[in-house]
């Protein structure tokens, strides 16, 4: 560092300018911790309607963002909150979530919805949604013992046509009643 | 090194844990076990998440959270209770048991009575406690001087502020309960920033929703400082048209100066007398006395000017300004806010307790309004610092397209999973 009669003046500048430059751009934590306040300390959700997040397949999570991000799947919030983000920070925020524990949601549900939600789980969604919507399959995500009142949520978003489908999934799940769909998100729901 | 009393101090905890105890000043806690002491001031959304991430970072630094009471109440939902849609409190009251028991925090519930930042030493009701860093989320107290005939010890129990939740909250709902059908209610509401920008508007919604069930013949006259609403504005004109449409007098740029609890009156810019049977005074806002106290506050005489990064106070080094009490940038005074701004904190303390580097800011607020008892309205951003300063990442957030139920279906589960990220 040179001194000039300034020098001072000349030290100060550059000692600010280094502190700023010594901040490190926002880490994953840094970045995922945001979302906590809604979606649980490190994405265990005290539910109903926020979706955990701890556990969930990587592959799930950008992809909702990339979604939510573009307007493609409907949202409240997180259309606005996802247009925030960069693509490589979705994707330090997608990773960072698919590391933590996955956590069981504790719900009373109607046993007789569970048992319905089940045949139609066997009969039209455990190709994709495998294990019992207890593993990721492709871009399937987790949906094993998720909130209830998000899974409805989804439910409803897909029977209304407002949240779109691939053409896989809209010609499974089109045949499928209200009440059908309503069963399914209690079955999964309730899966251990 | 020379040996004061905090390295002597250090020095005998690191020869033996045991002399520690003998230590002790009476009531106080002298030094920290392991070597490394971070103490945090206030129990509120700030707070408890700077002290709960504190430990989830590093284990190894013991945390002493100090607050006044035992419990917190949330401001956030409180206007749901002064309008007659929540029983009591205690859906928004968090204890701190279980934060303390499972992230190894030490509670202490004492007043705060001074802070010596050059010794690193926070006196308090309960004997001095030294510190390492310090991070204080004290909230806002008033600048009742600013209105003339407030009286801070009489006032608001006649006209209560209800702007800290708790018995303020209850008397506010009492008075309106008490209320003849056909009465005024005169609400006023200072000039920005104050603590929930849309909250006083949220609360002329839900006041309105009372008197329209119970009270019909009624008014609510809202006299805000500010040219017109300062959040989420186009929402709630739209939402008191819909629902309280004639109930609801908005006046915009009505400044009341001074208070008259004998005539129970309040007076525009010190001329125009607006009489209520109810009335609810917000007064003008600052960080609280704590912040004052402690050399905290800037120049504006309000609030406390913190690094964007590390939010360390630019006027006492060692000492984390959070929540509303700080100068945050564009993050609003928000309960949400202040959770972002303790984990932000949280982070770069450590690293900097630790020698490493720090972490540029990501912040987000969120934050929901109802306009009735079923519907509400809501807005989002997300934050970053841009040259020093924290800003709203362009094209990002803004406010719900509309009032829904839906938006009220996730405000309830805002609430419940802040309040648990809060208390567990």
């Amino acid at each position: 560092m040179k001194i000039r009669r300034d020098g001072w003046v000349v030290a100060a500048g550059l000692l600010a300018l280094s502190t700023a430059a010594l901040a490190a751009p926002p880490s994953a934590a840094m970045l995922s911790n945001a979302c906590a306040g809604c979606h649980g300390t490190l994405g265990a959700s005290a539910g109903p309607s926020m979706p955990s997040l701890a556990g969930q397949s990587k592959v799930s999570i950008v992809e909702s963002m990339t979604d939510f991000k573009s307007g493609a799947r409907p949202s409240s919030i997180m259309g606005r909150l996802a247009k925030g983000y960069s693509d490589a920070e979705v994707d330090a925020m997608g990773d960072f979530f698919s590391k933590q524990k996955p956590v069981m949601h504790v719900q009373s549900l109607d046993q007789a919805k569970v048992a319905r939600g089940q045949a139609v789980h066997e009969k039209s969604c455990a190709r994709c949604h495998v294990e019992d919507g207890k593993e990721p399959k492709d871009n399937s995500p987790i949906v094993a013992s998720q909130w209830l009142r998000y899974l409805q949520i989804q439910m409803d978003d897909y029977a209304s046509g407002k949240r779109k489908m691939f053409e896989n999934k809209a010609e499974k799940m089109k045949p499928l009643s209200k009440d059908d769909l309503d069963a399914a998100a209690h079955f999964y729901s309730s899966v251990k | 090194m020379t040996l004061d009393r905090r390295n002597f101090i250090k020095l005998l905890g690191s020869v033996s844990g045991l002399a520690m105890a003998g230590c002790a000043s009476p009531g106080g806690l002298a030094g920290p076990t392991g070597g490394r002491r971070v103490v945090v001031v206030g129990g509120g959304y700030g707070g408890t998440i700077a002290a709960k991430y504190i430990r989830m970072l590093d284990s190894s630094i013991e945390v002493v959270l100090i607050e006044r009471n035992d419990h917190y109440v949330s401001c956030p939902f409180s206007n749901l209770y002064i309008g007659g849609i929540l029983k009591d409190l205690t859906p928004l009251t968090i204890r701190y048991d279980k934060l303390v028991s499972n992230h190894g925090i030490k509670f202490m519930q004492a007043e705060v009575t001074g802070v010596d930042a050059a010794k690193k030493v926070v006196m308090t009701s309960g004997g001095d406690v030294s510190y390492d860093r310090m991070v204080v989320s004290p909230g806002i107290d008033f600048r009742f001087e600013e209105l003339q005939g407030y009286d801070p010890a009489t006032t608001p129990e006649i006209m209560p502020h209800a702007w800290k939740a708790g018995p303020q909250s209850t008397l506010l709902r009492n008075q309106l309960d008490g209320m003849k059908d056909g009465g005024t209610v005169v609400l006023s509401i200072p000039l920005g920033p104050f603590r929930c920008p849309p909250g006083p508007y949220e609360r002329a919604s839900l006041i309105a929703h009372y008197l329209k069930q119970h009270k019909p013949k009624s008014k609510i006259i809202v006299l805000d400082a500010n040219p017109d609403i300062v959040s989420k504005g186009p929402l709630f004109k739209k939402g008191w048209k819909k629902h309280y449409d004639g109930m609801i007098d908005y006046r915009g740029a009505k400044k009341v100066t001074v208070v008259d609890t004998k005539n129970m009156s309040v007076q525009v810019e010190g001329i125009e007398p607006v009489h209520g049977d109810v009335i609810n005074v917000i007064p003008p806002q600052r960080a609280a006395d704590l912040a004052v106290h402690a050399g905290l506050v800037g120049p504006d005489k309000k609030w406390c000017p913190v690094d964007a990064t590390t939010f360390e106070s630019t006027l006492r080094k060692g000492i984390h300004v959070i929540g509303d009490a700080s100068i945050a940038g564009a993050m609003p005074k928000s309960g949400y806010s202040a959770n972002s701004e303790a984990k932000v904190c949280a982070i770069n303390l450590v690293a900097m307790m630790n020698g490493k580097e720090v972490t540029e800011l990501s912040g987000i607020n969120t934050c929901y309004s109802f306009i009735t008892n079923k519907e509400a309205v809501s807005v989002a951003a997300v934050y970053k610092v841009a040259a020093g300063n924290i800003v709203s990442v362009p094209n990002s957030g803004g406010v719900s397209p509309d009032l829904s139920e839906l938006e009220a279906v996730y405000a309830e589960s805002w609430l419940r999973n802040i309040l648990t990220e809060m208390s567990t």
